[in-house]
């Protein structure tokens, strides 16, 4: 009896499992196809993907990554991108550290109102700036420059309150202790919030990075030079540049572009585990 | 190191009221001073503006004779143990000791004979390089108190140092850190909101309630002479028994009467009037009665093994403890006489102590020999 109903229950769990998979494979292979398609694109030499034998056609080459590499300037375009990006991401974590500080830890005189204009300036979409901020940025004879990439995006609005949220877990008694034993300002930033939110900070890094390495819009606008182009203008430029369109030179320039992005993403997880902040205090 | 607190007042900007008000106290060198009351007294308070993490509005504090009120917190050379023990979590436990000395700039020879000689103390030596997470609550707390011991700051301040711990290891460390401090001549200024604590480590005890002072007194002190309701309540367990009680007679008297079982004789006689006395526990007699009689009835009873607490209820309805030695076997609903053994405090309508009786010299005190 006992038994018999075990194996029901055994049963109707193995049905519904199955059901849950299956459709989780499916959203997983809408999702996977074009990426794995692409990839394999890359692979395949032009001619096959001129006449469309995509599948069990030719051998699979590197021909075209070679050809990417040598044949056009994506080395200089992922250099580009990498300075950019890590230069926004280094001042987006010290700038957006100093505000968040300055918003949990200092007090002063319509603290809480500027955090809210702070806030504010997130409401605003990116492309309705991009008019005045073109014209500012013209103005500061800044455009054709790797600074007009940079200069912008020096700090976020979203840094800001994200770090004002760690910051804000962070216990009273940790500053208490650290006025106790003297240390200023700048110290107790240095030495004791700054390692307490590594694992923000962590998060922050990595969607700073990505968001940098994945500007299109702003550097269309502002450069005009290939040996300033960062990669996603890039890709766009060698896909318009050549008369016939070899899109599986095309597919192994955006692999290569993406890899970068997977090592960001690589090692940010690392990161995101939660738990690293337990036993400061109970 | 003494300490010493003039008119001590905190007021916040946003409110009129203030949170303490004229707080006067001294502090011995190398006594531990508990300051103990319910939550929310402002004890904490008063221990940050000694520390001189919040500032004082009103009156002089004084360390060693020097005022004090002004001065950064890192020069008035005192720690501070934390009730979340403020352990830097991204740091072994030998940083977190070292961490304070490094921040003023200690020679590094000496950072590490400091550290390694505060975790020797509190046992902690083969934990130097754990991370604070890898420690149980009562490890990280002695953690807290060996950061307290590198200092070579003579005055410590502890702000609920055990509240976190289990009732056991709260025990143990009580004695550990009343060791500590004598060993190491600590001034120890100690506040917590646990009349145990403060009775059995204080050579001083502040007893804040309401804003204000109510006794500053030894921990017997207050037991035997209680300056008021509050204070009587606040020590001793079971609580106090505070009942309402005339005068016989006109004019003054020497005798109180509750009703007619229960009833106070005094030595010296006093006014006329109505007052509430107030009598421990232990110095109720109960004797159990028919069901016609008596005054009270049993309500619950607790047998400890050594003891038996009884709760009754008084005909006048006012709830009363009695404390029995040994093991009583009291039923339920049972009707009983309770009597006063003698020694009771007699407090005016301002809940003020004007009379006791046999406070000290009756109240358990036995003679060794």
């Amino acid at each position: 009896m006992e038994n018999s109903m075990m194996k029901q229950v055994a049963k109707k769990k193995i049905l519904g499992n199955t059901v849950k998979y299956l459709l989780l494979a499916i959203l997983a292979f809408i999702v996977i196809f074009p990426f794995a398609l692409g990839i394999w694109t890359s692979f395949l030499p032009s001619m096959d993907i001129a006449k469309g034998t995509l599948w069990g056609g030719g051998q699979l080459t590197l021909h075209n990554y070679v050809t990417a590499f040598t044949q056009t300037k994506i080395l200089r375009y992922l250099l580009n991108s990498l300075v950019i990006a890590t230069l926004v991401t280094a001042a987006h974590l010290f700038f957006c550290s100093l505000g968040a500080y300055a918003f949990v830890f200092l007090d002063f005189k319509y603290r809480d109102f500027l955090f809210y204009v702070v806030l504010g300036t997130m409401m605003l979409p990116f492309e309705a700036e991009v008019i005045p901020n073109f014209a500012t940025v013209k103005m500061l004879g800044l455009l054709n420059h790797y600074s007009v990439m940079v200069i912008p995006f020096l700090t976020s609005a979203f840094g800001i309150f994200m770090l004002r949220q760690t910051f804000k877990q962070i216990p009273r008694d940790l500053k208490e202790a650290s006025d106790v034993d003297g240390l200023s300002h700048w110290q107790f930033y240095w030495k004791v919030v700054m390692p307490y939110s590594k694992i923000s900070l962590c998060t922050l890094a990595a969607y700073s990075f990505l968001g940098a390495w994945n500007q299109y819009l702003w550097p269309m606008l502002t450069t005009f030079s290939d040996h300033l182009r960062p990669v996603q203008d890039g890709l766009r430029q060698l896909q318009s540049e050549e008369t016939f369109n070899d899109w599986g030179m095309v597919q192994a320039s955006a692999a290569i572009v993406v890899v970068p992005t997977l090592i960001v993403l690589y090692i940010g997880q690392h990161y995101f585990k939660s738990g690293l902040n337990e036993g400061s205090v109970k | 190191m003494g300490i010493e607190l003039k008119g001590i007042t905190k007021t916040y900007d946003h409110s009129e009221k203030p949170v303490l008000s004229e707080v006067n106290a001294e502090v011995q060198d190398g006594e531990l001073f508990v300051i103990v009351g319910p939550s929310g007294c402002g004890k904490s308070t008063l221990l940050r503006m000694v520390a001189g993490i919040i500032p004082i509005s009103d009156g002089i504090l004084k360390i060693n004779g020097q005022v004090m009120n002004n001065v950064p917190p890192k020069d008035r050379n005192l720690s501070m143990v934390f009730q979340s023990y403020a352990l830097y979590p991204f740091l072994s436990v030998a940083d977190n000791v070292a961490f304070g000395l490094k921040a003023r700039k200690m020679a590094a020879a000496e950072i590490t004979q400091r550290v390694d000689d505060a975790l020797k103390m509190v046992n902690l030596t083969k934990y130097r390089d754990r991370k604070p997470r890898e420690l149980s609550g009562g490890q990280r707390q002695r953690v807290a108190l060996a950061r307290a011991i590198a200092s070579d700051s003579k005055i410590c301040l502890m702000d609920e140092p055990l509240s976190n711990l289990d009732a056991q290891l709260r025990v143990r460390m009580r004695s550990e850190i009343r060791e500590l401090q004598r060993k190491l001549g600590l001034t120890l200024i100690y506040v917590t909101h646990d009349q145990t604590e403060a009775m059995t480590m204080a050579d001083h005890v502040m007893v804040l309630h309401d804003q204000h002072v109510q006794q500053i007194d030894s921990p017997l002190g207050i037991y035997n002479h209680p300056a008021n309701h509050f204070v009587a309540q606040f020590f001793g367990t079971p609580q106090i028994n505070l009942l309402t009680a005339t005068t016989s007679g006109n004019g003054t008297a020497t005798q109180l009467i509750i009703d007619e079982y229960l009833q106070v004789s005094l030595d010296n006689p006093i006014a006329a009037g109505t007052y509430t006395v107030g009598i421990r526990p232990n110095q109720l007699g109960m004797k159990q009665v028919a069901a016609n009689s008596g005054n009270a009835t049993v309500i619950n009873v607790e047998a400890l093994g050594d003891q038996t607490i009884i709760e009754a209820v008084m005909d006048n309805d006012v709830e009363v403890r009695i404390v029995k030695d040994g093991q009583v076997h009291v039923e339920l609903d049972q009707r009983v006489a309770v009597t006063a053994l003698g020694p009771a405090f007699v407090f005016d309508d301002h809940e003020a102590l004007i009379a006791e009786q046999g406070g000290v010299e009756n109240d358990r005190i036995v003679a060794v020999n």
